[in-house]
């Protein structure tokens, strides 16, 4: 623990919780992660985040550009494993943040999870657990804020740079190798004998909007209100 | 022609601290400037004001010399500063300057280049505010920018104009970090003045800017993860536009206090406490420390035992560093050079209940008056 007592738990926390690094929440080193507020190793971080990940509802991944274009040398190797990672995760989505700018007149919460309305997406989905990378660390900050404001889901980050705060769970300067430490740690919670929630529907689920264009539907944004 | 492609690009810790340095006898327009001959910046843009004027002038010699890559003098603070918020974003290093009107002039777009994250360098060359008209020393226009989300470290003498503006780069641009700083020193008393500074060698310099492990995206157009742009008006008429702006506005804050730990390393600390162990503290920044530190000596003559806090940061405030120094404190002065004393209301919210000394509420100058040693000591001691 940082010498604090401040916990970063799952909300909803109301209207506008402080951000944890004004309540003396610190970021983790590397080799080290953050825990609900607290400096735990990696090892044990990694433990955290695989267990939230197969016991809580609708576990979706949110990648973000730094993983979703092949932009700079490594990154497709990263997303190769954020895959690998969403296959031994039953019943996991993906759900992308490509954008930060506003969508108007409305986002389609099964599509994208945009910053400025990343609630609309949590409760839509109903999901309670959820990963982002490869998103901008000030995006991925207020996104994290306004999660654990009005919203239950359990956030973990694993984060290219120093890692954050407000998410339940945080790896900080995560490569491949710590998304693939992930999917390890992940693996031997279940050769431990964990059950996954979705034991039984194995695989990457695709919402609504991807059915539809895996099928080679012309998909169209939902109807404005 | 020397040059910053004939400089040897070091670690920040290298340059500020490992590197082997030698003495000039100089101004602080002159250390500033040879900072920025170190720092690697890639565009320098001002629009002259007096005190300032001399170090972009030498600024605008290293442009001549090769050790910026683009300056101009733009039309007005209000354009210089916009300016260098397009330069941020597209990725490069830059730097600004202004005192006192200036900086007022741009003030609105001083305080929108935390909320874009825009790592920047500004040095402020602090001075009278206007009207009525005056040039001399005062640093009212401090106040100001203790709620802009600016990074503020407020120099006491040339060499920390010097290693400031050097270590300003290098907290700037940590991706944690991502904000502007701005480095204050007090007009004529440092800019003008000549003292001894000691520099690392100019064949060194900083790495430069790697923009693309910032907090935010660069507006780049040749790269598709970031070519979106970002920022986009949050203004439409719901809870959850008011609620990202209000998350928007704490990330600045947590980013403040994310910036500590590379303020502390970076320039040792928030704060230098000199006897701690005394009763009688002063409490001072900028110039008003060095002359605290002559009071002091003169206290000591006298057979009376007297601390000094030397705040280097101001935003972000030392506050748990002010609280454990102070906690022995009977009594606390606070020389400033401005009217309305920000720093003493910094000292006293910091310390209110954490502390039972009696906050005197000066002694303060201003408007160009410079401040006595004679002063200081009458404030310390008139309870007695």
């Amino acid at each position: 623990m940082n010498g604090n007592e401040y916990r970063v738990k799952p909300g909803p926390e109301g209207l506008l919780p402080p951000a944890a690094a004004c309540c003396g929440v610190i970021l983790p080193e590397k080799g080290q992660g953050l825990v609900e507020g607290a400096l735990k190793s990696e090892n044990d971080t990694l433990r955290v985040m695989a267990r939230e990940l197969l016991t809580r509802q609708n576990p979706t991944i949110f990648p973000g550009p730094l993983v979703l274009w092949a932009w700079r040398e490594g990154v497709a190797d990263k997303a190769a494993s954020v895959l690998e990672l969403a296959n031994e995760i039953p019943g996991v989505r993906i759900i992308p943040m490509p954008d930060y700018r506003p969508i108007y007149p409305k986002i389609d919460p099964e599509a994208v999870i945009n910053p400025c309305h990343p609630n609309l997406t949590i409760w839509h989905n109903k999901i309670e657990v959820c990963v982002f990378i490869g998103v901008h660390c000030h995006f991925a900050n207020i996104t994290l804020k306004m999660i654990r404001a009005g919203t239950n889901c359990y956030t973990i980050t694993l984060c290219h740079a120093a890692g954050h705060e407000d998410s339940m769970a945080s790896l900080p300067f995560a490569d491949a190798n710590q998304v693939r430490a992930l999917t390890a740690a992940i693996r031997k919670l279940k050769r431990e004998g964990l059950r996954p929630r979705y034991a039984d529907t194995p695989g990457i689920q695709l919402t609504a909007a991807q059915e539809a264009l895996s099928q080679g539907l012309v998909w169209q944004p939902a109807p404005v209100a | 022609m020397a040059n910053t492609v004939n400089q040897r690009v070091v670690t920040p810790e290298h340059l500020l601290f490992e590197a082997p340095r030698t003495k000039a006898f100089i101004t602080g327009s002159e250390a500033a400037s040879e900072a920025v001959r170190r720092a690697n910046v890639d565009i320098a843009i001002a629009y002259p004001i007096t005190p300032q004027s001399e170090t972009m002038e030498r600024i605008g010699n290293l442009f001549a010399e090769g050790y910026i890559r683009d300056y101009y003098r733009a039309e007005d603070e209000v354009g210089a500063f916009s300016a260098i918020s397009g330069a941020s974003r597209t990725g490069v290093r830059c730097m600004t300057a202004s005192s006192g009107p200036g900086l007022m002039r741009g003030l609105e777009t001083i305080a929108s280049w935390p909320g874009h994250r825009l790592p920047l360098v500004f040095l402020i060359m602090c001075r009278v505010i206007n009207a009525p008209l005056s040039i001399q020393p005062d640093n009212l226009e401090l106040d100001y920018m203790l709620t802009s989300g600016n990074i503020l470290l407020h120099g006491e003498n040339q060499q920390d104009f010097f290693d400031y503006t050097l270590a300003g780069f290098a907290i700037s641009e940590k991706c944690e970090v991502t904000l502007p700083v701005a480095v204050a020193v007090d007009g004529f008393f440092v800019t003008h003045a000549r003292a001894w500074v000691e520099m690392p060698s100019a064949e060194l310099k900083l790495p430069p800017r790697d923009c693309y492990s910032e907090a935010v995206p660069m507006i780049d157009n040749e790269n598709p993860p970031v070519r979106i742009a970002r920022d986009a008006p949050i203004q439409k008429s719901n809870f959850i536009s008011y609620q990202m702006h209000a998350a928007w506005q704490q990330e600045i804050h947590a980013a403040h206090e994310r910036s500590r730990k590379w303020v502390s390393r970076y320039i040792n600390g928030l704060v230098e406490v000199v006897n701690p162990e005394a009763e009688t503290l002063i409490v001072a920044s900028g110039s008003a420390v060095s002359q605290s530190r002559e009071a002091l000596r003169q206290a000591e003559e006298m057979g009376k035992k007297v601390g000094l806090i030397k705040v280097k940061s101001l935003r972000p405030f030392p506050t748990a560093e002010l609280r454990a120094a102070c906690r022995h404190a009977k009594r606390i002065i606070v020389p400033e050079f401005n009217c309305p004393g920000w720093l003493n209301r910094e000292v006293r919210a910091t310390l209110y209940g954490h502390s039972e000394a009696k906050i005197a509420d000066g002694p303060r100058v201003y408007g160009g008056i410079t401040m006595p040693t004679e002063l200081i000591l009458e404030w310390l001691f008139k309870s007695e």
